[in-house]
């Protein structure tokens, strides 16, 4: 039963991502071949929202593959190939959106909330623990009072 | 003050709420388009079959006059919806309206615009791997495009097929608007 297990984990660690791509469409040569793919896994196949149109069977990501492919083996380096597309489809057509003054709330949100929560649980922890430390000592008059107060309840 | 500073999560989370609400009711496919007020693409796009001279449709005969890009394809079936239209359209004679037969084979192209009948003044095929569609940012067919007299495209009509409605109220005023300049 454990080697069963064993086995199952094994497969799924050594499952890879399932490529759209025919072989019809690769590049001969396989390191030109591996840049395309490294790029158009970057590239949302924009009829499917959230497939890469690497990972797409959808006609216009096989376009789009095709087209990176035509450009890679025309020369283009990827940062002309992508600017091509994001001149075309908006930064909507990158998987990672870029770091620039539109998105700075989603790259920055999450680590300012993050901050914001510690420091407010910070403060609301400290100021717990400051209610919970006992009184100083009785005044003299207190002492009285508490004084006599034991003495009255010992003497019934 | 104090007490308002417990009611900071609950606000917090109103907010959210708002934007993931607004977010439900936001389709994804509509993308908007990035060309506006650009020239259109460099393209020269071959003729259909059959189709006689007025056939095969390139930037520069984009220029000269308003117009209107109409990308369509034979398998597509929302743009047999909204062809009617179209015709419509053309009847008017009010602007000219060019068809970009897109990821087509030229002969289906040209087969499915004699049996729906003829809008275009010119058209030319893009195949696949649809380049000239690609250079427009088209993400679907139908999509419409207003080009101005000097080729720069002006609006982009993406959210489903042509109706009466969306040529009276949406093209047709931005088509006039733009003849005047």
């Amino acid at each position: 039963m454990r080697r069963l297990f064993a086995l199952a984990a094994l497969m799924l660690m050594l499952a890879t991502p399932a490529f759209a791509v025919d072989p019809d469409e690769m590049l001969k040569d396989p390191k030109l071949e591996a840049r395309a793919q490294k790029l158009g896994s970057g590239l949302r196949c924009l009829v499917c929202q959230s497939e890469s149109i690497e990972e797409s069977n959808a006609d216009l990501a096989r376009d789009l593959r095709v087209i990176v492919r035509e450009r890679i083996a025309a020369g283009d380096s990827d940062k002309t190939i992508v600017d091509y597309l994001v001149s075309r489809y908006g930064d909507y057509v990158l998987l990672q959106p870029p770091f620039k003054g539109k998105t700075l709330v989603l790259w920055v949100g999450p680590f300012v909330l993050f901050v914001v929560a510690i420091a407010t649980a910070f403060g609301f922890y400290r100021r717990r623990t400051k209610a919970t430390v006992p009184p100083t000592t009785l005044s003299a008059e207190e002492q009285r009072r508490l004084d006599a107060l034991l003495k009255d309840n010992g003497a019934k | 003050m104090r007490r308002l500073l417990y009611l900071l999560p609950v606000l917090v989370l109103g907010v959210l709420a708002l934007f993931f609400a607004r977010g439900l009711h936001l389709d994804p496919h509509n993308i908007p388009p990035e060309l506006i007020d650009k020239p259109v693409p460099e393209m020269s796009l071959a003729p259909l079959p059959g189709r006689g001279a007025n056939s095969g449709l390139s930037t520069a005969d984009l220029k000269g006059k308003v117009s209107l890009v109409n990308v369509y394809g034979s398998w597509c079936v929302s743009c047999v919806q909204e062809h009617p239209t179209l015709l419509e359209i053309k009847k008017t004679g009010i602007v000219s309206v060019h068809g970009i037969d897109w990821r087509d084979e030229p002969e289906l192209g040209a087969a499915w615009l004699r049996r729906h009948g003829d809008p275009y003044d010119r058209v030319g095929v893009d195949p696949a791997p649809g380049r000239a569609a690609v250079d427009f940012g088209v993400t679907g067919a139908p999509e419409t495009f207003i080009v101005d007299k000097n080729g720069i495209i002006r609006f982009k009509y993406y959210a489903g097929p042509i109706t009466p409605d969306v040529w009276r109220d949406i093209l047709l005023p931005r088509i006039l608007e733009l003849q005047k300049q």
